[in-house]
This record gives structure tokens, sequence and C-alpha cells, in this order.
């Protein structure tokens, strides 16, 4: 007998009595959910604006600026010293400030959005749902996926949280 | 035997830092509070994270194959590991066949179970932890003292004098952002450097046959996404249904866990990288063993937030590592005897029963009944001590017999403001170690009632 079967016999022998799932509440909605996802962004650490992110003084003083979804084929080791990457977002959630990032967005090397210095989501300003049942709404089947919410953080020592911990140093949000 | 009250000695003796240990993590339980209670289905959302997750208990054989699957069919292979050997061989496998010299793992409280880390290293593997914490400990080379928070224990001074020792930082630098930093540039080159990279699960989506990472650091993503090799490695019991299923953990598991409303990454792995290749380690390692039980069958609903370990007045008194198991607090008293009861008779004991951590927990697991009917069964099966067995077959006698309650009342009172110290806090006495008798009373209970009730 293979484990696989070992533990499937197991799991059968064991099971308890049938029970139903549960759906989803409906979940929490808010009068201005792009003012409520701003806020939730600052507090975790993100930023979030209205305009042109070419505008943004990251990305004007960054010496190496990567557009996704980039399909050229360097390594994803090359990507180490890339200062910006600006990523395209599908929408964001206002009751926890993510953004979700499908792999389509990202380019041939999805490590970028973790890997580059700091990072710039371009969200749709009509794209913000209330809360994640909504969200999961509208996430697709890609081979990969993401939701972000602000930048790399930590607060493995003594519970002080520091920005920046292996990841970007900044998460930018731009509505358009 | 070592039990939980000899190993949490030394941790208790050092009081003012028992009690900045304490503060910390009630810190954390407070924070938890704040966004439950800013949301107005909180309750509904445990409800509905509890039901899911029964389902899916009852159903786990269909559901695993239903992930198999379509995980297969995403192009991940999966593999099945019977128990904590199985699954290192599987590991060290994978890596042994293509060559792979240099492991970087994120959080996993499964690899530590199954101690992977020092069968990977007695086969020249070089293992990195990189999520910080868990990387301070295993510098440390100590094992997590808390599910989230790996390095609760120790203070900013601690770990400053182990990166001067260990990362060349300066002498008697504590600053946690300089700290992070050191840590920062020290692990994103133990990251460009794996040959591939492991990672925990929180979710398997049967409906996907993706698996889901939730970090707020950054390392998993880099982990599985810069080496060819991800590997991913679950308990059976991390599955879920649905897509739609996950909005409900999601939702739960930060706010539960740290007090965040979600954490930074949320990452979905639905299959290898470009150019790169994946597997899934489905490990039982005793789980079907605990499904059977219908008592303790709900604690495999547990999604590993911490929150019990926070709430849980001796854990937070006590140090993650005064439980001897891997994972310490409510949630580990209830899992470890499973494993071994006689090794770990003391953890159900290691409670006050006072349900907080069943009423932090986000998918509703009785934790505080479990601990209760696992001391019944320790009882019953003589895995407690004679000492322990002695004072309540003692007990017992005398709440029996009312006449000799109130007789060993009426004596006690008398008896014990005369007796000298030594005598009351002798070794017999392990509550007065740290702690004063209260002044005898001149009536007792019983008196006073029925004075009222004469009046």
């Amino acid at each position: 007998m293979t484990s696989r079967e070992a533990i499937m016999e197991a799991l059968r022998r064991a099971a308890p009595p049938p029970c139903e799932p549960a759906e989803p509440p409906r979940g929490i909605r808010f009068d201005d959910p792009v003012a409520k996802f701003s806020e939730v962004l600052a507090s975790v650490g993100g930023r979030c604006v209205v305009g042109d992110y070419r505008e943004l003084e990251v990305v004007q003083t960054a010496r190496r600026v990567l557009t996704c979804p980039d399909q050229s084929s360097q390594s994803p080791h090359e990507l180490a010293d890339v200062d910006v990457a600006i990523v395209q977002g599908e929408f964001g959630v206002a009751e926890n400030g993510a953004v979700w990032v499908p792999a389509a967005n990202l380019g041939l090397r999805r490590v970028v959005f973790v890997i580059a210095q700091h990072l710039v989501l371009r969200v749709p300003a009509n794209a913000i749902v209330h809360n994640m049942h909504e969200a999961y709404q509208r996430v697709g089947r890609d081979r990969f996926g993401v939701f972000i919410s602000g930048p790399s953080k930590t607060a493995d020592i003594e519970q002080a949280l520091v920005i920046g911990a292996q990841g970007p140093r900044s998460c930018t949000v731009v509505l358009e | 035997m070592t039990g939980h009250p000899e190993r949490a000695l030394p941790f208790v003796l050092d009081q003012p830092r028992a009690h900045w240990h304490d503060e910390s993590l009630w810190f954390v339980r407070q924070k938890r509070d704040r966004q439950a209670s800013a949301l107005p289905e909180w309750e509904e959302l445990r409800n509905a994270a509890h039901a899911i997750k029964s389902h899916t208990m009852s159903r786990l054989a269909d559901y695993l194959a239903l992930f198999e699957s379509n995980a297969v069919a995403n192009g991940i292979q999966v593999h099945w590991a019977r128990d904590a050997n199985e699954h290192n061989e599987i590991v060290y496998g994978i890596l042994a066949e293509r060559g792979v010299t240099r492991l970087v793992k994120s959080k996993s409280m499964l690899t530590e179970e199954c101690h992977l880390n020092p069968y990977l290293e007695a086969r020249g593997v070089e293992v990195t932890d990189t999520d910080l914490g868990e990387r301070i400990v295993q510098l440390r080379k100590e094992p997590p003292s808390h599910i989230v928070l790996p390095a609760i224990h120790l203070k900013r001074q601690d770990i400053g004098a182990l990166f001067h020792d260990q990362l060349g930082t300066e002498a008697g630098a504590a600053d946690p952002a300089y700290l992070t930093e050191a840590a920062r540039g020290h692990l994103r080159d133990k990251l460009l450097n794996a040959g591939a990279g492991l990672t925990g699960v929180n979710f398997a989506v049967a409906e996907t046959g993706g698996v889901v990472v939730c970090t707020n650091e950054g390392n998993a993503d880099m982990g599985a996404s810069l080496p060819p090799i991800h590997i991913a490695c679950m308990g059976l019991e991390k599955i879920v249904p649905r897509l739609a299923d996950l909005a409900v953990f999601v939702r739960l598991l930060a706010r539960s866990a740290t007090g965040q409303p979600v954490t930074a990454y949320t990452s979905h792995f639905n299959g290898p990288r470009a150019g790169g290749e994946m597997h899934v380690v489905i490990v039982d390692n005793g789980r079907s063993k605990i499904l059977a039980e219908e008592t303790f069958r709900r604690s495999l609903n547990c999604i590993r937030c911490g929150a019990c370990l926070n709430t849980c007045p001796v854990y937070r008194r006590s140090g993650g590592y005064s439980y001897g198991y891997t994972i310490p607090g409510p949630i580990g008293s209830v899992l470890a005897p499973h494993r071994d009861p006689a090794a770990h008779a003391s953890l159900p004991f290691a409670s006050s029963l006072c349900g907080s951590c069943s009423d932090v927990c986000p998918v509703k697991v009785d934790l505080h009944h479990q601990l209760l009917a696992f001391r019944e069964r320790l009882v019953k099966e003589g895995k407690t001590s004679s000492a322990k067995s002695l004072a309540m077959s003692v007990m017992s006698t005398v709440f029996q017999r009312p006449w000799m309650y109130g007789a060993g009342g009426w004596l006690m009172r008398r008896v014990v403001p005369l007796m000298p110290r030594f005598v009351l806090y002798g070794p017999w006495n392990p509550w007065g170690l740290q702690r004063e008798l209260p002044p005898m009373p001149s009536e007792s209970f019983r008196d006073l009632l029925e004075k009222e009730e004469t009046r």
C-alpha cells in the first residue's frame, strides 16, 4: 500500500458524520470605500495617492525602474537591483488596504513585486471593493496571484514595527 | 519526570522578564481585540469558519483527492507522507536528485514538528530560515517559542549581541531598525543564492489545486519565486473546499494573529514559476488519528494564528519553552499528548481552564473543554504523577463528606496561624514558593451563612 492509499484509508475510517458547510457572511461595507482603503493602507505603512505615477518622487529619483509586465527572459536574480517596480493592480480592498495582482501583470519573473526596493501599484480609482468576500469573487485562476497590503514589514524584534524587512521598503498605490 | 512546572521555573524566577513577556503578548491580544470589534460580522465569520472546517473534516479524503488532481493539472508534483520521517525523506529526495545544497525556508511549523532542519543538515544541506524571527532563533540554536512570534521571548539586547557575534553588527547596537536592516542584507543574500525554497502552507484550496501563504516580510515570496524549485509542505488539515472560503479565513487569520487587517502578502501559488518546478508535500503524522477521536478532532480546525497563546494567562507567564513541545500554549497542550501521552501529561494541567483561549479562537476550537477532557483521560490512564493522584483522591474523599470538610476547615483556621514558616512554606507547598498564604478567617463561610439566615 502506498502512503497515499494508507492516508486516504485512515481518513475515510476516521471521518466524522457529514455536516454542511456555511455560506460566508455578506461582509462589512463602507460609505466611502476609497477613503477607507486609503486610511487602512496608511495604517499598514503604505501610501495611497491620486494622480500620475511618473511624478512620484520614488520614481523620479530611481536609477532602475522596471515597468511590468516585463517579458524579457532575464534571470529573476538580475532583478535584485531594481529600485522601483511599477505594477498594475486589478482592484483594491477597502477593509484591509490590499491590492490584487495576478501573475499576468508581473510578467515572466513574478518575484519582481517583492524583490524591488520600492513598489508602485497602479489601480483604477473605480476598482475598490468593500471586503474580501467581494474580492474573491474577482480573483481568477492565474498560475500565481497575490494580495499586497503595504510594504514588507516585521515586528520580530520586541514587537517594534520596522518597514522594509526583506522586500520593498515602500508601497505606493496610485489611483488612476 | 520533568513537566510544565519544572520547565517554567527558570522563566518565572526572572520576574521582571516574565512580566515583560506577559505585557508584550497582552499588547498583541489587545490589537486583536481592536480588529475583532471593528467588524460587526466577527462572530458570524467565526461561525462560518467553524462550519467550513467541520464540513471539510467530514470529507477530508475527498477534498484532498480533488486538491491533488487539480494541483497535478496545474503542473504541481504532489507527494504524500505518513509521518515526519517520510516527509523529511521526500524533501531531501527532491533536493538530492537535483543536487541542491542550499535551501531557504519561510515559516513552517510543520517542518519544526518534523525536525526537518537537523535531518537536512546531517546530509550536507545548508538550511536558512528566512523569516527574521525564525532566523534569530535558528542562529541561537533554539526552537521558536511562539508559533507566530518566534523570538517573542528575546529582548533587543539579546538580538543585538547575537547579530554582533554572527552578522558583524556594531557591538552594543540594539536598535530594531538597525538590526532588521542588517538581517535584510544577510537574508536577501541567502535568498539570492539558494537552490530551492521551502514554504509552509496556510491554506490549500481543493477547488483550484493551489496553496496560499500569508506573510509580512516577503521572504516566502522570494524563496518560492527566486530559486527554480518551490517545495510547499502542509499538514493534511490545511485544506479548504472553495476559493470563496478563503475570504472567511484570510479575514480572520491576521486579525487574530497579530491584530493586522491582513498580512502584507497573501500569495496564491497555483503552479510553478516560469522555468521552475513546484512540489506539495501532504503530511499526516498523527492527524488522521486525531480525526478519529470525537472529543478532540476539532483541534484539527486550528489555523495556527496563535491567539490562544497570546491570551493564555499561563503561556504569557511561563513562556513557550515551558511546554516542551513544538507548539506551545493551549493548542499545543491539546495536540502534544496525542503524540506522546506520558511525555506531555503535564500540559493539559498547564491551564486555569478560564476559557479565554476558546473565546478568542477564530475557528471556535473548544480548547478548554478539550484540556479538561484530556485531564480526565490522563488520570484514568494513570499518566499523572503520584503526588497529583494522591492529592486528588484526598480531595475527592473530603469533598464527598461535608462533616470532614467542616472539621478540616475548623482545624486549619486554628492550626495554620500557629505554625512556623518553615512548616507552612516547606517543599510540600509549591504554591507558596512565590506567594503568601492569605490570613485565616475567624469564621467559615458556613458560619457566616448560618448567621445571615437566622437574622
